[in-house]
């Protein structure tokens, strides 16, 4: 079932035809070629296609195209407009919070979400007040990185938090 | 995947009768377990009715307790100050299930609602009495690390994932249904079923029935609670074990106590006979390993690859003890 | 000043921070249609006959692949490669067929209803060391000696003051990259381009070519980004020969395949499971007087890969008497392959924590022991060290780690604290690659076919072409990922940045020989660098390193964290602080993902893996490896090659579990032989 859809992708609006089964990832992957959000697992299981709908952090490959109409989707490009780069994406950079790149836009999503639900002062599992290593790091687990840049993702959005 | 069509439907009395009417037709909230599913090829939906928007999305003061709408985010309700105040147990569940991701789509409706995560579950290739009825179980004898030790039958071993499901059966929650009959209220201690020889329905609801609201009577033990999930990562991974549980000692004598487990079993498991054990009995750790005991009398282990799951039995007293003594020395 | 040393940042950040940095099923093309792979769901047998009509009366659906009805291939002796050639099915998950269609969605539901009839034979995937039918392969990757035997162990141990002889297993495991294997590919005008996810684009090139029978000027193989690889990208597997039919069949049609998450688990590659028998026997002084492994995997019934399990056993410590042996069982099961730190990486882990149960025994610090039984060259074949700082790297990891402090029983609340630690070591060496470079503009543009697998290629690269010119680094463009640019070799075996550095400066002083420091606009020079190859020159290259872990274990729950991990390594010149740190954190990193986590669970009644996803098949997460630190040794190695470079993409990986289990021990006093190290494993032992 072929269906038309409004998204607001990264500031423009876009119109697209989607099949009622098209995930999010996939209409912009496929069907808009914005390569931000990666394919890592296609099952919420990795974070790689981590976006910001509607100024949250979700997982695309888990959010039908068709749901979405009408509503804000920011993809790591989409937080440097004009190539300016975000204060967390010059951190990643700043502290080399990553290797191969394939989780970094949805690491770069995911801890944009996470400090804004920090301030917010939504509580983790960790449950520190402060945005200690380890309470950087619960709010990041959803975000596999394979080439291991745990550690400097940590120091990084603790560097961006400070930003 | 085959195609569907996707519908939007005005209300909660349409939606839920658009399902209804339709043996093919699924509800999407969050789409966290749905949309993997679909790609899974685990269900094969002619329609999708979403009802993200036709039940509340908020958390209302009721009768002293609370009033959860379905389609209340699992992020809002963890956050939430009066579920962080008076019911620490649930948004300490809540925040040890899956990630900040996860909680921002998930549902209050749709997570307790969530399906196994056994392997041979999600492979169609493999036999499955859950996924496909008389297959076998392929689980005993395989991969049995995540399988139940309560509860479970020769048909199946499969453990419930939620952690959430867990602190509210703990709560004696109260679920909130409309079905074709009208609308319903079902304790949530009987929302889900043991396997038993119908492992393919995991709760009491019917086709149709849509959970509307979560109610969490008044609990004052609840306000000193706790949700412990013992698992293989230190974040983002599902229990091996996990235990729910708030307890009353007044002069050093257990007054009232609740425990609820996960991932022991096909349904959150209230843990009533362990609560029997130690009501009216000293704050004591033996006491405590003993109402643990008292639970697991019937627990069985799955023989499987690498020692199956034996380990858990041990591993439910030992956190349940620990549990229960953080509690009541907090308490002192 | 020399940009080599230099801290600088990655020249493929912001693309890579914005998303903007395009991977191989990203490629720019216009109408692309799709492709799904359809794997077999039987272990051993044939495909009798296909249905295909359901899936052909679907709207959408361009064609399908099924065995018999693709183009034949050139022969081959790489059955991993010659897919879809006949129905013979030797193993769950090999790949029976495709659908290619105009989106991915209708691709996928045409994929489900392809209905394939089997033959099916009884087959046999278990894996144990007590099957009459393990042989000796004729040699262990790569190209080495199955076995070696010096003096008599036997002997050795019978007279031997105190001898551990345990058998330690490591479980199949995947590599397991973020960014799935993925092509996107184009067949037109009697050629073919491939944008593929792939750490050697050449070999792509020259594989694809000879199976389709093409010459290698009419293939172009792109890859400008790889989503991590480890070694299972390293080779091509069966998905990218199917996206090749899937182009030709569809002349001037980009089409694009990538793998699901789950079909990772079956077809590209995997670290077969070892179980590794180990002996080392001492004398009162704690000298080794025997050491041996006789070491155990598995392998495919269709394709050879041997896992050099006891190679490090044969070059690690010294003794008199040694042996080291490799049986393999050849199964109703994928193939392996190399991943990260092959040989190594398994094969440290037995003898490490042996090393640190003999220390225990003799009571002596596991760190002296080591230094002890330092061998003056290489025991095995008697070539002299080119360098060997094993010892240096100990000394200032026990320093930087607090080593002295370490006490028996510590805890802290409910949480067991212990310590511990391993060698590291990983072999070094280089092979054959040319480079190119050209003036222009007042530029020099260096081009060779590499790989930058997240290493930071493209930045190192770029260091040693601005010193080898004598420019800055402003004045340099490197260009690699494209079989258009000369040969490269692959990115593996840690070779990559010495080799192709090796490459630029040979190719630097032809062009200097050539045209001066004053060059003009358009002038160019080629030259091939040629390695030492895997057989290594007269001096033994290693790597080293000393790795350090804080273990705490719930003294109810059994739950391990880690959370202090500490390396210092020793790898030659380091030519990128920055980028180098990464790769060896990242390498500890996974190391620890190794120990506590990853498990392929394969169930031997079916043939496949059964937590073929990341929800069931854990890599560590953030939380588990929140503090991963690496150090180096300054090291001036004048033979291992002109840069003096010994690479350290894979040393980072080798030890790191034998220093988590060994520490666990030393918090529980609970010895596991197993991984990976889980609570259940320590459960019974807890008080």
């Amino acid at each position: 079932m072929q269906t038309e859809i409004n998204l607001r992708v990264d500031g423009t609006d876009r119109q697209v035809t989607v099949d009622t089964r098209t995930t999010l990832l996939d209409a912009l992957r496929e069907r808009l070629a914005n390569t931000s959000p990666k394919k890592g697992c296609d099952h919420g299981q990795c974070g790689a296609c981590t976006v910001l709908l509607n100024g949250r952090r979700v997982l695309s490959c888990l959010v039908l195209a068709v749901t979405a109409g009408g509503k804000d989707v920011v993809t790591a490009n989409g937080l440097a407009p004009d190539g300016e780069l975000h204060p967390v994406q010059q951190a990643f950079l700043d502290n080399d919070a990553f290797q191969c790149g394939y989780c970094t836009p949805g690491q770069v999503c995911s801890a944009v979400g996470a400090l804004d639900e920090f301030r917010r002062g939504w509580p983790s599992h960790h449950g520190d007040t402060e945005l200690t290593r380890a309470e950087v790091a619960e709010r990041m687990s959803g975000n596999l990185c394979r080439c291991g840049a745990y550690t400097n993702i940590v120091t990084a959005v603790q560097q961006a938090a400070r930003a | 995947m085959r195609a569907f069509d996707y519908q939007v439907p005005a209300d909660a009395l349409a939606a839920m009768r658009a399902v209804a009417g339709n043996d093919s037709a699924v509800f999407l909230a969050g789409g966290t377990n749905l949309v993997d599913h679909l790609k899974l090829g685990l269900t094969h939906p002619d329609l999708v009715v979403d009802i993200t928007g036709v039940t509340s999305d908020e958390v209302v003061e009721r009768d002293g307790g609370l009033w959860i709408g379905a389609a209340v985010r699992n992020s809002d309700l963890a956050a939430d100050p009066r579920v962080c105040e008076r019911y620490p147990m649930l948004s300490e569940a809540l925040l040890s299930g899956a990630s900040g991701q996860l909680r921002n789509m998930a549902t209050a409706g749709g997570n307790p609602l969530q399906r196994t995560r056994c392997g041979y579950f999600q492979d169609n290739t493999t036999p499955c009495n859950k996924r496909r009825p008389g297959s076998g179980c392929a689980a005993v004898g395989g991969h049995a690390r995540y399988q139940g030790i309560l509860g479970t039958s020769e048909h199946c071993v499969a453990t419930h994932p939620s952690d959430m499901a867990v602190a509210l059966s703990a709560l004696d929650a109260v679920v909130h249904v409309l079905g074709p009959d009208g609308e319903r209220t079902i304790p949530f201690t009987e929302l889900h079923r043991l396997p038993g020889d119908e492992p393919s329905r995991d709760t009491v609801l019917h086709h149709g029935d849509l959970i509307t609201a979560i109610e969490l009577p008044d609990t004052p033990i609840a306000r000193r609670s706790r949700y412990r999930k013992v698992r293989d990562r230190a974040s983002y991974a599902f229990a091996l074990v996990s235990v729910a549980a708030a307890v009353d000692v007044t002069d050093g004598v257990v007054r009232d106590v609740r425990i609820a487990l996960g991932g022991v079993a096909h349904k959150p498991w209230r843990a009533y006979l362990a609560e029997e054990a130690l009501r009216g009995q000293a704050a004591i750790e033996d006491n405590f390993r003993e109402a643990a005991a008292a639970e697991l009398v019937d627990a069985r282990a799955v023989d499987g690859m690498d020692g199956g799951n034996a380990f858990k039995i041990p591993l439910v007293t030992r956190t349940v003890v620990s549990v229960l003594r953080g509690l009541t020395q907090e308490n002192q | 000043m020399n940009a080599v040393g230099q801290d600088m940042v990655r020249r493929d950040g912001p693309a890579k921070v914005t998303g903007t940095a395009t991977y191989a099923y990203e490629a720019e093309v216009d109408n692309a249609a799709y492709c799904h792979l359809i794997l077999s769901t039987i272990a051993r047998g044939q495909v009798t006959d296909v249905d295909v009509s359901a899936a052909l009366a679907l709207p959408g659906v361009l064609t399908v692949l099924t065995p018999g009805n693709v183009e034949k291939l050139a022969p081959t002796d790489d059955a991993e490669l010659a897919v879809l050639q006949d129905g013979e099915v030797a193993y769950r998950g090999q790949i029976v067929g495709a659908v290619v269609a105009e989106t991915s969605e209708i691709a996928r539901h045409a994929a489900e209803l392809v209905h394939f009839t089997y033959h099916v034979d009884e087959h046999d995937s278990i894996f144990t060391t007590d099957r009459d039918d393990l042989y000796r392969p004729k040699a262990i990757n790569p190209g080495l000696e199955p076995d070696t035997s010096i003096g008599n162990v036997g002997e050795a141990v019978r007279s031997a003051h105190l001898t551990v002889a345990e058998t330690y297993s490591t479980p199949m495991v995947h590599h397991s990259p973020m960014e799935p294997h993925a092509t996107t590919a184009l067949w037109q005008d009697d050629s073919l381009v491939l944008w593929e996810s792939t750490q050697s684009v050449h070999s792509v090139r020259t594989d694809i070519a000879g199976l389709f029978s093409l010459d290698a000027e009419a293939v172009r193989v792109i890859c400008p980004y790889v989503g991590g690889g480890f070694g299972a990208k390293g080779s091509p597997h069966g998905n990218v020969v199917i996206a090749v039919m899937a182009a030709r069949a569809l002349p001037g049609r980009p089409i694009r395949l990538a793998l699901t998450r789950q079909q990772m688990f079956a077809i590209v590659g995997y670290r077969t499971p070892t179980i590794q028998e180990t002996t080392v026997a001492a004398d009162r002084d704690g000298r080794f007087t025997a050491l041996a492994m006789a070491a155990y995997g598995q392998t495919s019934r269709i394709k050879e890969f041997v896992e050099q399990t006891a190679a490090p056993t044969r070059m690690m410590y010294a003794a008199p008497n040694r042996a080291t042996s490799h049986r393999i069982a050849a199964l109703d099961v994928a193939v392996p392959t190399y991943m990260r730190a092959p040989g190594e990486c398994p094969g440290m882990f037995g003898p490490e924590v042996a090393v640190d149960e003999l220390a225990d025994a003799l009571g002596i610090d596991p760190i002296e022991l080591r230094v002890r039984n330092e061998p003056e060259v290489d025991p095995e074949t008697g070539k002299p060290f080119s360098s060997r700082n094993l010892i240096a790297c100990l000394r200032e990891g026990a320093e930087r780690f607090g080593w002295a402090d370490r006490v028996a029983g510590a805890r802290d609340g409910d949480w067991l604290i212990g310590t511990g630690v391993a060698a590291s070591v990983f072999p070094a060496f280089t092979l054959r690659t040319t480079a190119n470079i050209r003036f222009d503009h007042n530029r020099y543009t260096v081009e060779l076919g590499a790989a930058d697998l997240g290493t930071g290629a493209w930045t190192v690269l770029t260091q040693i072409a601005a010193d080898a010119l004598g420019v800055p680094v402003e004045q340099v463009d490197v260009r690699i990922g494209d079989s258009a640019y000369p040969f490269a070799s692959v990115a593996g075996g840690s070779s990559g940045t010495a080799t192709w550095g090796s490459a630029i400066l040979t190719a630097a002083d032809t062009f200097r020989d050539k045209y001066g420091d004053d060059p003009a606009d358009g002038d160019e020079a080629e030259n091939t660098f040629i390695g030492t190859g895997f057989e290594g020159g007269p001096y033994a290259t290693y790597a080293f390193g000393a790795q350090f872990a804080e273990v705490r274990v719930h003294a109810d729950t059994g739950e391990i964290r880690v959370p202090r991990l500490l390396g210092v390594f020793a790898a030659g010149r380091i030519i990128n602080p920055r980028t180098a740190r990464s790769q060896f954190v990242g390498g500890m990193t996974m190391g620890l993902s190794m120990a506590l986590h990853e498990h392929s669970v394969l169930d031997p009644r079916f043939g496949h893996v059964i937590n073929h996803d990341l929800a069931e098949y854990h890599i560590a997460s953030c939380s588990d490896a929140t503090d991963v630190a690496a150090h180096w040794i300054e090291e001036d190695d004048p033979h291992v090659n002109r840069l003096g470079a010994k690479g350290i993409g894979e040393i980072g990986i080798v030890g790191t579990a034998a220093a988590i289990v060994n520490a666990a021990h030393h918090a529980t006093g609970i010895r596991v032989r197993h991984l990976p190290l889980t609570l259940d494993k320590l459960l019974a032992g807890l008080p």
